[in-house]
């Protein structure tokens, strides 16, 4: 199906190739292109740098200088964190660490020359190629909405400009105005991260808008925490939350973006805020390379190889990889486990056993912290889970302040993990 | 404020006796609980994932004869730290505020009542020689019972640095601490120890519980001597 596409990305790339010199000059090194500069893409990058003491050359490609963590960046909704708390640069990986940084968008994959072409010209040789795209939005997923429409109703599923937007659109909300969300169905990035921010915007509307609605549509029988969520929303943001589920509606929603309205099955809603967190697939380029199967990457659990191409691996959200959640958590976890791999693959190091685990951490008020984890290991399969524990119901103020405070240093934690 | 100001003045003015601290020895005794697990005070007092305290007073900071101090601490040592009775109170309000980058990962006593408290009674341990008691030394960091031919596994540096990766989505490689302990430089025997702690739902944390309740002996013997190892 991607042969015509393949055949012209083919003699694009050779074409830039006569134009500009590739970026990679290493002779005899072999060489590994990370695509995609989030959590899974930056640990990969910074581990197989690291532990291969320069045996391996190292390029990543992120189009953004500046990445802004899509984790906390609710906080920022809150009131907990500024922007700039959450922004972290490419620096140490390229100083530090010997990593090709180069801040371009991949615009191709040739699977058959082992190329990777850039939109800013030239072709990148690999010889494992590591795809951690994050998430793009499926087009039409909800009614009356398309990219073009994420100014008036922002999604801020993607941390950055579009969550100061919709931070702006909350502080602006006329007194005893609605803020709506249009939550994704499964899978999606982050399955607490909807309800997060539910309670974030209501700890900021509290204070701001007290008389302020919050009404969400969602498709989901079921969310992620569920029972910890809506306590936490019974108790702290009595009368302002309405979550309209599956059974009276809530999948079949359109939105009016120019209007600002949103229908939940037929009933029309006037809101100040839309929050649309449509339905997702894998990063563009997962698709480009032709190795998804529907939306997602289906990867072999043993090293995160895709299940098409053996000299690609997909990390982190696009991967279709079994039971772990898309989080960044999982992301960093897989990235290491990839990174083993990899290095085992092309300069003989010991392969040691995959073992994953994730851990996601939600904030419902302040000092009132609550989490979710589990361990996995790789089956013939996919990524199966063997152990978890989720937070509970009526735990104590001291025990959801330590929670949260551990949280905050998870943060720094992984942020350190993928940054150096 | 002030009342720090009396303390100081008084310390400057007096010969320095149990009496002259302002606090309740037998209360900071209560209160050293919360340091026991890293810190061992009093007879036959050794290193442990902290230093020793014995003779803390007057001793200059990083100075413990043998114990690998984190880069924090060793950089204010270098600029002339010196444990006095103030620098002690400035220090365990907020370890952090005082030596950024310690890896005592401790939020710190914030009551003036209680510092004073647990000064008077660490005092006890430093005046001279003579005024540490022939008590028996106080708690040592883990008290979990493991047994001698798990502890004495020698790990795999290797597989640990593998294995590492599982932690260091939580706990920083370079020490540094924010709300998760650091994990870096402890003796493996503690290490060790502390994590079967974990492992057989002694240490109540789930997420500790939860990571290592999948490791092998080996696989903690591991963990334990790349920690050990690391800077």
């Amino acid at each position: 199906m991607t042969f015509n596409r393949r055949a012209f990305l083919g003699s694009a790339a050779m074409t830039a190739g006569l134009l500009a010199a590739p970026m990679v000059s290493a002779q005899g090194k072999p060489r590994v292109v990370v695509i995609g500069g989030g959590v899974g893409g930056a640990t990969a990058a910074r581990y197989i740098a690291k532990d291969s003491g320069g045996a391996i050359d190292v390029t990543l490609i992120e189009p953004t200088r500046t990445y802004y963590t899509c984790f906390f960046s609710n906080l920022y909704l809150g009131g907990f964190r500024d922007m700039q708390s959450l922004a972290h640069s490419y620096g140490t990986l390229a100083a530090e660490y010997g990593i090709n940084v180069v801040h371009d968008w991949a615009v191709g994959v040739d699977r058959d020359a082992k190329t990777v072409t850039l939109a800013g010209g030239g072709n990148l040789s690999y010889d494992r190629l590591i795809l951690s795209p994050g998430i793009d939005f499926i087009e039409g997923a909800v009614a009356g909405w398309d990219m073009s429409s994420q100014n008036a109703m922002p999604h801020a599923y993607k941390a950055g400009s579009q969550t100061e937007l919709l931070k702006a659109q909350i502080m602006a909300m006329p007194q005893g105005g609605t803020y709506a969300m249009v939550a994704p169905p499964n899978p999606y990035r982050c399955p607490p991260g909807p309800y997060e921010r539910v309670s974030m915007v209501a700890h900021t509307l509290k204070q701001i808008n007290p008389t302020a609605k919050i009404l969400i549509a969602d498709p989901k029988e079921k969310f992620s925490k569920q029972g910890l969520f809506e306590e936490g929303w019974n108790d702290h943001y009595a009368g302002m939350i309405e979550r309209v589920g599956p059974d009276f509606g809530g999948a079949d929603v359109a939105v009016d973006p120019e209007a600002m309205t949103l229908s939940i099955d037929g009933d029309v809603n006037d809101v100040d805020v839309c929050n649309v967190i449509p339905a997702m697939k894998a990063g563009r380029i997962a698709e480009i390379a032709g190795i998804t199967d529907g939306n997602w990457a289906p990867v072999n659990a043993a090293d995160m190889s895709s299940k098409v191409d053996a000299n690609i691996h997909v990390l982190g959200d696009a991967a279709a990889q079994g039971d772990m959640p898309k989080s960044g958590f999982s992301a960093n976890s897989q990235a290491k486990v990839c990174a083993n791999a990899v290095r085992g693959a092309l300069t003989g190091a010991t392969v040691f056993p995959a073992r994953f685990a994730n851990t996601c951490w939600s904030l419902i008020d302040t000092d009132n912290g609550v989490k979710v984890g589990a361990t996995y290991e790789a089956t013939e399969e996919k990524i199966a889970k063997v152990d978890g524990f989720v937070s509970q119901t009526g735990e104590s103020d001291d025990l959801r302040a330590a929670t949260y405070q551990e949280s905050v240093g998870w943060y720094d934690g992984i942020v350190a993990d993928m940054f150096g | 404020m002030l009342r720090r100001h009396f303390l100081i003045a008084a310390l400057v003015l007096a010969t320095p006796s149990k009496a002259d601290v302002g606090g309740d020895a037998a209360k900071g005794e209560a209160l050293f609980r919360q340091c026991s697990g890293c810190h061992e005070v009093g007879q036959g007092a050794r290193d442990r994932i902290g230093p020793h305290l014995n003779n803390i007073f007057d001793r200059a900071a990083g100075a413990a004869e043998g114990y690998r101090y984190s880069a924090g601490l060793e950089r204010a040592a270098n600029g002339g730290l010196v444990w006095s009775y103030e620098t002690l109170d400035d220090f365990i309000e907020n370890p952090r505020r005082l030596v950024s980058n310690t890896r005592m990962s401790f939020r710190g006593f914030p009551e003036q009542q209680d510092r004073d408290d647990l000064l008077a009674y660490l005092r006890q341990f430093s005046a001279s020689p003579g005024d540490i008691p022939e008590a028996a030394p106080t708690a040592a960091a883990v008290d979990h019972e493991v047994a001698p031919e798990v502890l004495a596994i020698i790990g795999d540096p290797a597989y640990g640095e593998y294995l590492s990766g599982e932690c260091t989505s939580c706990h920083q490689a370079n020490g540094a601490t924010s709300g998760i302990p650091s994990i870096t430089n402890w003796p493996t025997k503690d290490f060790v120890i502390v994590m079967h702690a974990y492992k057989d739902g002694v240490r109540a944390h789930p997420v500790m519980q939860m990571m290592a309740g999948r490791l092998s002996n080996e696989e903690i013997a591991a963990l334990a001597a790349y920690f050990e190892s690391i800077e």
